[in-house]
Formats: structure tokens, sequence, C-alpha cells
């Protein structure tokens, strides 16, 4: 019993997010599209990432180049299944993915926009009740509603990932009130997806009480790659420290009136 | 041979049940490029979001003037949407046999060329040496003969193709979409379908003969590609072939509405043109020039950042190198367009058009890596 509790204490004062039972010091989790696949390595040591994203369908290629080559032992993989139009299409993208080695995680993007790339939640509960149940630890990709969070969260998800804005777009904690519902409501780690543009922003959805932030684009399209990432390492653990420590007080209305408007109670 | 109303459709060919075309038509009619002033243009490359007046805009020739700016702004949207990406294809074209007459063409029915197509075998040995230089998407190509190149003998080479290729497009006369449905099961997943000019009066007189002279039946055929289940669709006018301009306008529109009423829809586009006489301007001034083709792809680009873009082998190499990562998402290399002629056999049938760029596969490669871009040979999965 004490030597549990010790391990409990230890554990929480590393502060280990824990996804699907595996834990990870790092909350910064890394994308690798959309910049050269020989620049991944720098980016991941200086975001200190434990986690990076790919896309099944580029390591799906024969040639020299294939983006599993680039991505150095130990970090864990976590494919997304873009391409998927539905959850069929999802799953199968999935188990491809571990056909190929990629291991048991699995990021589910199930996108029917070509535009603006939005989630489809419906189609994602599908494919996480299934892919669950074939033992994948899967984070699914989702537009920020408390009701489809709950139902990924039944249908086994190891945690949720909501966007901040739309794909690509850097525009930052657009949805920010509806995350802060699924921080406040769900049980699971809330991991900050999708259109965090600069480290400020991720600073902030970590102080919020974000479990972790995925970026790809905002360090894809930085002048440069690997010193961006680590901006953003340090701006993750940054929100992280502030939130642990408890944020102090903001006051909405200016100053504290110096006449109260209760004064009459005592009256 | 018999002239047919190019408006009608032939009885063989589906009819669906759409407004697309109508809407394309009208808007094209009510575009007057003239009307745009500096003003217009400076609003449209100010705003977020390109709204049809703003691509209006940018295609007119006060835009001319804002190249620069345009080619920056088309830019930050490439590098938004694609990162720095640029992604690799070859044609392959498996017979050259034509039933069109089309003034235009180097296939036409008429044109005494060596006329030739590809068994499964020579197929089988072209794709495999194609496969050896790295490439893992490719493009099928035929003439339009449905009698010598007929759906089962293009889904042939697509399931050939499925094998040695991760990605497969194909680019054909316009079919009905159960055989689309039918291409897509044995393996392909995009469709290109040249317009050649939206404007149906000037079709009709370069058109002359064949199914191709079929209008309706063309324009709808990216739509009954998208319900026969492909992935993704690529539109084009062969820009210079009537006022380019307003094809242009046109095939952004025709895109546009597309992607609205098909959203899950891969959208790209081609920027084929005709290439203008050296010197000719004072005799045509529609002419497209290195300058308007670039403006109309940034167009392209700010109207709907998230479209593929081919870049034509018709372009010479510097125009093609500096267009990549700027607008253009997508180059072929290695490029034959000829009847064979990519194993160690020589072509068997002559080529459609000459091309401007014959770099192979490797020059390519290190041509975009120079330039810091990412090639890639596959982003794509078939599911």
């Amino acid at each position: 019993m004490f030597s549990e509790n010790k391990e409990n204490q230890d554990k929480k004062d590393k502060d280990l997010l824990v996804i699907g039972g595996h834990e990870f010091s790092s909350r910064f989790i890394l994308g690798s599209g959309k910049y050269n696949v020989e620049l991944i390595q720098a980016a991941i040591k200086q975001a200190g990432a434990q986690i990076i994203t790919l896309a099944l369908r580029r390591a799906n290629s024969d040639g020299e180049a294939n983006i599993l080559d680039f991505i150095p032992e130990g970090i864990t993989l976590l494919p997304n299944t873009s391409g998927a139009r539905d959850a069929k299409e999802a799953v199968r993208i999935a188990r491809l993915s571990r056909e190929l080695g990629c291991g048991d995680f699995v990021k589910i993007e199930v996108i029917r926009d070509s535009k603006y790339l939005l989630p489809d939640n419906y189609e994602t509960i599908k494919a996480t009740e299934i892919l669950a149940k074939e033992g994948f630890v899967v984070m699914p990709y989702m537009y920020p509603d408390l009701n489809a969070a709950r139902d990924l969260a039944n249908a086994g998800a190891a945690t949720i990932m909501p966007l901040a804005a739309p794909i690509g777009s850097n525009k930052g904690l657009c949805t920010r009130e509806f995350i802060q519902i699924l921080i406040d409501e769900i049980d699971l780690p809330i991991i900050v997806d999708a259109g965090i543009g600069c480290p400020s922003q991720a600073c902030e959805a970590m102080e919020m009480g974000a479990a972790a932030v995925m970026a790809n684009t905002a360090i894809a399209t930085a002048g440069n790659i690997p010193a961006m990432a680590q901006a953003f390492k340090k701006a993750i653990e940054a929100g992280r420290s502030a939130y642990l420590a408890g944020m102090g007080r903001v006051l909405t209305q200016g100053g504290s009136a110096s006449s109260p408007l209760t004064g009459f109670l005592n009256e | 041979m018999e002239q047919v109303s190019h408006m009608e459709y032939l009885e063989e060919m589906e009819q669906i049940d759409s407004t697309v075309m109508e809407q394309v038509i009208e808007a094209m009619e009510g575009y007057d490029y003239s009307k745009y002033t500096r003003q217009d243009v400076e609003a449209a490359l100010s705003h977020d979001s390109c709204s049809i007046e703003d691509f209006g805009a940018l295609l007119s020739p006060a835009a001319q003037d804002y190249i620069e700016e345009m080619a920056r702004k088309a830019t930050l949207e490439t590098r938004k949407h694609f990162g720095n990406s640029v992604y690799l294809f070859t044609p392959i074209y498996i017979s050259n046999y034509c039933e069109n007459l089309c003034v235009y063409c180097g296939f036409n029915c008429q044109n005494k060329i060596k006329r030739a197509k590809l068994d499964t075998q020579e197929m089988e040995r072209e794709m495999e040496a194609i496969a050896k230089s790295g490439l893992e998407e490719i493009l099928i190509l035929t003439g339009e003969s449905r009698k010598m190149s007929d759906v089962k003998y293009i889904g042939q080479a697509c399931k050939i193709a499925h094998q040695y290729f991760k990605n497969v497009g194909i680019e054909v006369y316009p079919m009905n979409s159960d055989e689309y449905a039918y291409l897509r099961q044995c393996g392909a997943d995009y469709v290109t379908v040249f317009q050649e000019t939206y404007n149906s009066d000037k079709y009709e007189t370069l058109h002359l003969a064949g199914h191709k002279r079929c209008f309706p039946y063309r324009i709808n055929a990216q739509e009954r590609a998208l319900m026969g289940g492909m992935r993704g669709v690529a539109f084009a006018a062969l820009l210079g072939l009537d006022d380019f301009r307003k094809d242009a306008f046109a095939t952004g529109i025709h895109a546009y509405l597309i992607q609205r009423k098909y959203p899950h829809a891969e959208i790209s586009f081609s920027c084929p043109r005709l290439r203008p006489i050296i010197n000719n301007d004072k005799i045509n001034p529609k002419d497209v020039h290195e300058k308007q083709l670039l403006q109309i792809m940034c167009a392209y680009r700010i109207f709907m950042p998230f479209a593929g873009m081919t870049i034509s082998t018709r372009e010479r190499a510097g125009f093609r190198d500096n267009v990549i990562g700027l607008a253009a998402t997508k180059i072929s290399a290695g490029v034959s367009t000829g009847i064979g002629g990519h194993g160690e056999e020589e072509e068997k049938g002559d080529d459609q058009f000459e091309i401007s760029d014959g770099r192979n596969v490797e020059e390519v490669v290190a041509a975009i890596k120079e330039r810091g871009l990412q090639p890639v040979m596959n982003d794509y999965v078939f599911v």
C-alpha cells in the first residue's frame, strides 16, 4: 500500500502525460508534414518530443525518402488516417499502419471537406469504437463538441484531440471556450490539435489545462524549423508550469470598486 | 463526316441532374474583366479569403501590374497548405487512336500520324521501367477512341498501374459514372478532363466531329467521376484557344461549384496553354505569355488555396522550376507523350505535342531540392 502511494506520488511529481497506459514526460506532440524529412531529427531533438505524428499515406512509399527512415529510434509514432473520408476508410488505414510496423497508436482523422479540412465527428466516433476494440491506442481529432467528446470517451478513445482552428491556418485558439469545456468535463487528456500558430498560443492552451499540444504547420512554415520547435517546447513547458502553479486571479471589470455594492448590508 | 449539334447528348451518354454547367456559363458570360480597377485588385489581395469577385479582379488586366504581389500571396498560401512538398508524377500514353476531329490537336483523326496502342505486356514493361525511376504516381492517357481503347482496355491499364504505383490517375475520354466506378475498382482514383474552352460557340468550331463534340457531356465529366466514387478531379482550359481570361475564370468557377457540391472531392487544376508565336503580340493581344500564365496560376491558388496544381511539360524548365512552391504543387518528370518509349524499346506511336522540359526524374528531383523544396513521390493511400 505504502509503495503504491509512493509510486503515485512519484508520478505526480514527474508530471507525466499518460496516454492509453503509456507514459510521456514531454507534452509536445510534433508533426512531421510540410517540411524536409531531413529536418525531422533536429526538430524532434529541439522539441524534446517523444511522440511524432505522420500521415500514414506519406509512410506508404517505397522510395528513398520514406518518412519512416528519418524518425529516430525510441520515438513513439502517431500515424494519422488523413485521406479517410469515412469510418471505414479510417479503419482500413489504421490497420494498414499496424501492418507497416507503425505501432498501435493511431490518430483518427476523418475528413470529408477538402476546403477547410474539418473533421467529421460522427464518423470519427464510429472509427474510434472499432479500433479501440482492436487494441489500438486511439487518439481522435475532432471538432470540440462536448457530446461528441463524451461519445468518443465511451467508445474507448485514449485522448481527445480538439482543433483550435482549421488545420494549417495558424489562427490560434479560435475554439477556446469549447476546448475549456472539454478540459473541465472529460476525464481524458485533452490534446489541443490544429491551428496553433505560435508558441504563445501553445502556452495559453497549456495554461487552460490542456494535457498537451500538437503542432505542425507553425513549425513547418517557420524560418528556422528546429529553433521554432524549441520555442514551442519552452512555451508548452511554461504553460504547463503556470497551470500547475495555479493561475492568479484576473480582474475582468477593471480595478476593485472603492465603494462596495454590498455596503448597505452593514447599515 | 456527320455534323451533330455540339449541345446534344448522344444516345449512350449519361445525363445527370446538374445545373453546374448552366451556372458556369452564366458566370463566365457575366464576367467583364475590363471593369476591374487597381483598387479592386488591391482589395482582393488584402482579403483573407478570396471571393468570386476577388477572383475576377485577380484575373483581370488590371492585376497584371500586381504580378509580384500576387506571386507573394500565392507562395504564402501554397506554403500554408502544402508546406514545401512538391509531388512528382509522369504521364503514360497507352494509345493514340482518336475518333475526334479537334483542329488544334496532334492526335486528331485526320492527322497522318503513326497510330499505336500498347498491349498488356507492353504496358507492363513500360510501367515497370517508369517505376524503376522512383516515381510512385502515374497518369494514364489515351487518345479519345472508345473503339480502340475501350473502358475495359483502360481498366486493364489501371490494374497493371495499381501494381507498380501507389497513385493512379486517368486522363481519357469522358465516360458515364458506372464506367468511372469500374475504373475506380481497377485502381484509379483521380480523373483529369480538360474542357479546352468553356465558350460553347468556340468549342463547336474547334471540335468538328466525334464524341468530344458534345460540350455538355464533357463539362459534366468531373461530376460523373465523383458520382462513380473517384477521390479527386482536375480541371483545365487549354488557354489561348479562346479568350483566356474568361476561360480561366470559368475553370475556377467550375472547380468551385463542384467543390461546393462534393465537399470531399480533392480538386486540382492544370494550366496548359497554346504557346504564342514569338513577337506576335500585336497580331493577337489575347495570347497567353508566361506573365499571363503566371497570373492565372496565382489567381487559381489565391481563389482555391487548398487545390492541387500541375505545371505542364509544355513549359520550359526555368518557368516550371520557379512556379513550383509558388503556385504549382505537382510536376511531371521523365515525360514522353508518344506511345511507348519509357522502356528499352522505341516509341510505337507519335507524340501528341512537343514537350519543352525533357528532364528525367533525377534531374527534376535535383531541381526541386535546389529550391529548398521537398520532392514527394507519394502522399496517398488507396482505400
